[in-house]
This record gives structure tokens, sequence and C-alpha cells, in this order.
């Protein structure tokens, strides 16, 4: 047990390193460095002044010492400065990150409520009309691109029937602290959430509806219906105590489709995050901004995966084994 | 020596054949008995006849002219969806877009399954040290940020065009495949038939591509099935926030972008709804005839 865990840690560190290296690449591959941004539109900058202050920076160093300096500073949280907000990345992205965080865990938080009784339901009642209904919207949801569904979402309840804000993640006149405040930002979350989790139960429902189905049928259970446990006892206390920890446990392979959605639904409902902070960065070619983002998402799929698999492996010994 | 078959052996024998039917036979077979993916399969066939034959009698340049007396047309008889800010025809963009949304989804589904399946494959059938490595670097590539690593990469390349966006859609979007494909032939490597291949000289390569792959070939046309509406859902989706399909080849994704601006939004759907739910529809279907043929390809799951 100790030492699956143990290894799982071992390999995230050179996926870490691995993912900073390609980052760092990148970020060389993309036109312009700290220096461009700096003096861009300075007509006093004159070419020989640029190049010794591009050796004082060090941006004339073979490529490793360049890389060893920025991920010593990325790691301290000095992530360099964006060119286009003219302030510190670092402070960009905590200023947008509550955001996202915000949309995040309400997103995580319907999609359970909607999955888990839905799952429940077409486990239980297998291949009644409500599985049956149920499958079909699995169906449909998967088959759902997010951007069009947040469109429609919004073109529905934001537009026609405007029972939603549109845009941005509170009104702007709102008081910061006032009850208004947290109203006008609780209404602005409703849209963004929803076109989220509604098309992002597919793996949940599924996943939950085939082990309650396979559940079901084993011994223990039957032992316990022999036992005279009533049938809602039988799926609450014997049943569901086996199908839901995974589900807790998935949340960490979830991180990948809350980023990607995150991308959509942001740019989409304009709400400030850093989805939508990454694609005002790219589009302004702001790329200090770009790979701090790419960054910090992919060590968060990389540690989230890890968190996943040590959860599964207690849950379900079977996996350790590899 | 030949031994002659008995009457009653070549009845059985001509049984056995007729009931063992190609796995085309038996897709049709399954699609043909689930009301759902028959409706599905003639809507996707209607879609894309119109989408790739009315581009034919459509004059591209003469719908692409901009044409200021009819901006932002409502649907009519003259133009049945309408017209852009531009007073082009909406309907001959959908087609159009169809047409190429559909065309580039398949591209990209090709070369990203022949890359799976090839490193699949290798990792699968050969197994021990080089299966380790492929492995390990799958499990890294797996947890990339692949939406954000595909924009960055369609930013930065230089001279960006239709080929450059498919090559870096198949680099970035296999990964999932050839660990399929692997723990397949992983198992598949261990049955007789391939054992005695080998005893009997038959070299790796022909073993992994005529025997090996042909029984896995259901499983990589699922796969692929369902890939393919994937694929058309980021494609779109990444034109869609400007960083997909150039502007030379309109998408699906690019009649939808319009919606970005509120006005269109609102007050004009003609613009941007037809495509939104043409991808719906189209990826509602592939992913149904998916379904059908998953069953085709799995004997206890068959409706017959």
């Amino acid at each position: 047990m100790i030492t699956f865990i143990i290894r799982r840690i071992l390999v995230m560190i050179p996926q870490l390193l691995l993912l900073s290296i390609i980052i760092f690449l990148l970020a060389k591959a993309m036109p312009g460095d700290a220096i461009t941004g700096a003096f861009q539109g300075n007509p006093d900058a004159d070419a020989n002044h640029l190049e010794e202050i591009k050796e004082k920076m060090g941006l004339n160093d073979p490529w490793y010492q360049q890389y060893g300096r920025w991920l010593g500073n990325f790691v301290q949280g000095d992530m360099g400065m964006s060119y286009v907000h003219k302030q510190k990345v670092s402070s960009l992205l905590a200023g947008r990150l509550g955001n996202t965080l915000l949309l995040s865990i309400a997103t995580m938080i319907t999609i359970y409520l909607i999955s888990i009784p839905l799952g429940i339901i077409a486990g239980r009642w297998h291949n009644s009309w409500a599985d049956k209904l149920v499958v079909t919207y699995n169906y449909v949801a998967l088959a759902t691109p997010v951007f069009v569904f947040a469109l429609i979402m919004l073109f529905i309840f934001g537009f026609s029937l405007g029972w939603f804000p549109i845009t941005g993640s509170v009104d702007i006149r709102a008081e910061n602290g006032s009850w208004e405040y947290y109203i006008s930002k609780a209404k602005h979350l409703v849209l963004p959430t929803l076109s989220g989790a509604i098309i992002g139960t597919v793996g949940t429902i599924q996943y939950l509806r085939n082990d309650i189905i396979d559940t079901k049928l084993k011994d223990f259970v039957k032992t316990a219906r022999a036992k005279g446990v009533p049938e809602g006892r039988v799926y609450t206390r014997h049943i569901l105590r086996n199908s839901i920890l995974p589900i807790a446990a998935f949340l960490g392979y979830e991180i990948t489709l809350l980023i990607t959605g995150s991308v959509f639904i942001e740019s989409i409902y304009s709400y400030p995050g850093l989805g939508k902070l990454f694609i005002e960065s790219i589009s302004t070619r702001d790329f200090t901004v770009v790979s701090a983002l790419v960054m910090i998402s992919g060590a968060a799929v990389i540690v989230g995966t890890m968190l996943s698999d040590i959860i599964l492996s207690i849950v379900d010994p079977r996996i350790r084994i590899d | 020596m030949k031994t002659e078959l008995t009457v009653d052996q070549q009845e059985a024998l001509k049984k056995v054949k007729a009931e063992n039917k190609s796995f085309a036979q038996t897709i049709w077979h399954e699609i043909k008995n689930d009301k759902v993916a028959f409706i599905a399969l003639f809507i996707l066939t209607v879609i894309m006849l119109i989408a790739y034959i009315s581009p034919l009698f459509l004059d591209q340049t003469e719908s692409g002219r901009v044409n200021f007396s009819q901006i932002y047309k409502p649907p009519s008889a003259e133009f049945w969806l309408g017209t852009d800010r531009g007073g082009r025809d909406i309907f001959t963009q959908l087609m159009i877009g169809a047409r190429n949304s559909f065309t580039i989804g398949v591209v990209i589904t090709l070369i990203s399954g022949v890359l799976g399946l090839g490193i699949g494959l290798i990792s699968g059938y050969y197994g021990g040290k080089v299966d380790f490595v492929i492995m390990r670097v799958i499990d890294f590539l797996m947890v990339l940020p692949t939406l954000m690593l595909i924009i960055v990469f369609v930013v930065i390349v230089p001279k960006f065009n239709v080929w450059s966006f498919i090559g870096i859609m198949s680099i970035l979007l296999w990964f999932g495949k050839a660990r399929l494909i692997r723990s397949r032939t992983l198992a598949e490597r261990e049955l007789d038939y391939v054992n005695a291949s080998k005893t009997l000289g038959t070299p790796n390569w022909k073993i992994m591509l005529f025997e090996v792959f042909p029984n896995i070939s259901s499983l990589v046309i699922v796969n692929m099935t369902l890939n393919l509406a994937g694929n058309i859902g980021i494609e779109t989706g990444l034109t869609f926030l400007g960083f997909g399909l150039p502007e030379s080849t309109p998408s699906l994704g690019t009649l939808i972008s319009y919606a970005q601006h509120p006005d269109v939004m609102e007050n004009k759907w003609w613009v941007w709804l037809p495509a939104s739910l043409t991808i719906l529809v189209v990826m509602l279907c592939i992913n149904y005839i998916g379904q059908a043929i998953k069953r085709a390809s799995d004997a206890r799951q068959r409706l017959t």
C-alpha cells in the first residue's frame, strides 16, 4: 500500500519536469520575449541598449541555464510580467483564480446533484421507462459539444427569457461585500454552471448505473435481502456504499474536463476566470501569461490524476498490482 | 490424402459458412434492427449527401461575394436561411461548413487512428521493455492539457493552414487509442495462432498487420466511429474560438462564432442556430451508429 503511494508520487516528479521543459521550449518558440514586451511601442529604445539589457537578464545564455532560472522562479511564484496588463502574472492569475474555482466547484456539485439520483434510478429500475429516459439523456449529453450547449442555454435563458445575466461574474454596481453583491454573484453563476453540469454528468451516471446493475446481483446483496432488509435500505446501506466512493475519487480525472469546459464556457459568458484569461492572452499574444496558465493547468491535471489513482487504489486493492 | 466429407458434414459446413457473416454484414444487420440507429444513419446520409453535392451546384464565388444591399436578411424564399453581415447566403455557408467539418473530422480520425493503431500494436505485440517505455510516454501524454496545447500550437505554427491544423490535432489525439489497442493486443498475442505463426517463421510485422490487426479491427472501427464525433466537436469548438480552421476554409464553427456578437446572438438566430443544430444532429447520429457498431462487434450485446 505505502509502496504504491510512494511509487505513484515519484512517477509524478518526472511528469512535472517534462511538462515544464515542454512549456519552456514552447514559450521560447513563441515570438517575443520579456524585452519586446517591456519596450513595446517605446521609440526611445535603441538596439544596442536592448542588447545590453538582454545580456544582463541572461536571455543570451544557453537554454538549459535559462530553463533552470525560469523553473526556479516559477516554483517560487515569480512567473514574469504580462506585456499586455503590465503587471505580475502571479497577481493577474490570483485575481482570476477565485472565479474559476467558484465555477468549477459549483459545476461539480451540480453534476453530483443531477447524476447520483439519476444513476441510482437507472440502476435500480434497470430497463424501466425511467432507465431508458436516463440513458437517452446520457446519449444526447455525450454527443453535445459544450460550446453549442452553452450558446443555446445563453440564447434561451439569457437573451430570450432574460432570467439570468448574460456576461461577467458580478454586477459592477453592486458594492463589494453587500448582500446584493453575493446575490448578483450567484445569479451570474447559474447559467455557466448549468451549461457545464448538465452535459458533464455522462461519466458519473454511466458508472453508477453499470455498477448498481452489477452489484445488485451479488451474493452479499442477496444475503441482505434474505435477512429481510427492506429494499430501500438494501440500496442505501449495501449497494451504494460500494459505488459512491469511487465517484468521489474520479474527481481528479474530471479536472481535465473542467479546464476544457472553463475555456469555452468562460469565453461564451465573458466570465472573468482563468479560461477566459487564457483565450484573451493568446489572442493578444501575451505569452508569459499563456505559458503560466498551461503550466498550472498541466500541473493540476497531473496532481489530480495522482490523487485519484491513490484514492482508487485504497478503495479497490486490485488496482495496486501494477 | 484427402478425406471425403459425409453429406451431413457438408451440410453442417454450409450452415456454418452461411451463418458466418462478415463484420460489415453484422453491422448492417444490427443497424437494420435498431430503429434509432437506422434513422440516425438515414439522417446522416441525407445531410452528407446535401452537404457534398450541393456545393457542386452552388457558385461559391458568387455566394461568397459581399452584397451590402442584402445584409442580415431573415430567411426567405430567396435565401433559405437568410444572410450574414456581408449579405452572403447562410445556407450555402452551412453546406460548405458541414462538408469541411466532416471531411476534416474524418481525415483527423484516420491519421490519429493509424498513429494510435501502429503504436498500440507495437507496444502490445512486443511487450516487455518496449511496452514499458511506450506506456510511460503515453501515461505522460495523457495528462497534458490537450486543448490548451492545440491552441498554443495553432498560434505559434508559422504559415498556419488546414494541413497544419490536421497535423496538430492528429499528433495530440492518438494517446487514448494507442492505450486501448495495446491492451487488446497484449491479450491477443498470448493466443495460439500468434505462436503458431512465430514458429513458422512469419516476420513480426506480418503477424501484426495481417493476423493480429484483423482480429482487433472491430474494436478499431468502433473506437474510430465514436472518435469521429468527438473530433468534429473539437474542431468546430476550436474554430468557434478562432483557433481552428483558417478563414479560407469555413467550418460549422465559423458560422457559430458569429454568435459571439450579442446582437447576432439575440436577433439574428438564423446565422448561428442552424449550424449549432447541424453539429448536434450530426454528432448524435454518429454516436448512435457507433453504439450499434459496438453492439455488432460484441456477440453478447447483439439485439438478435
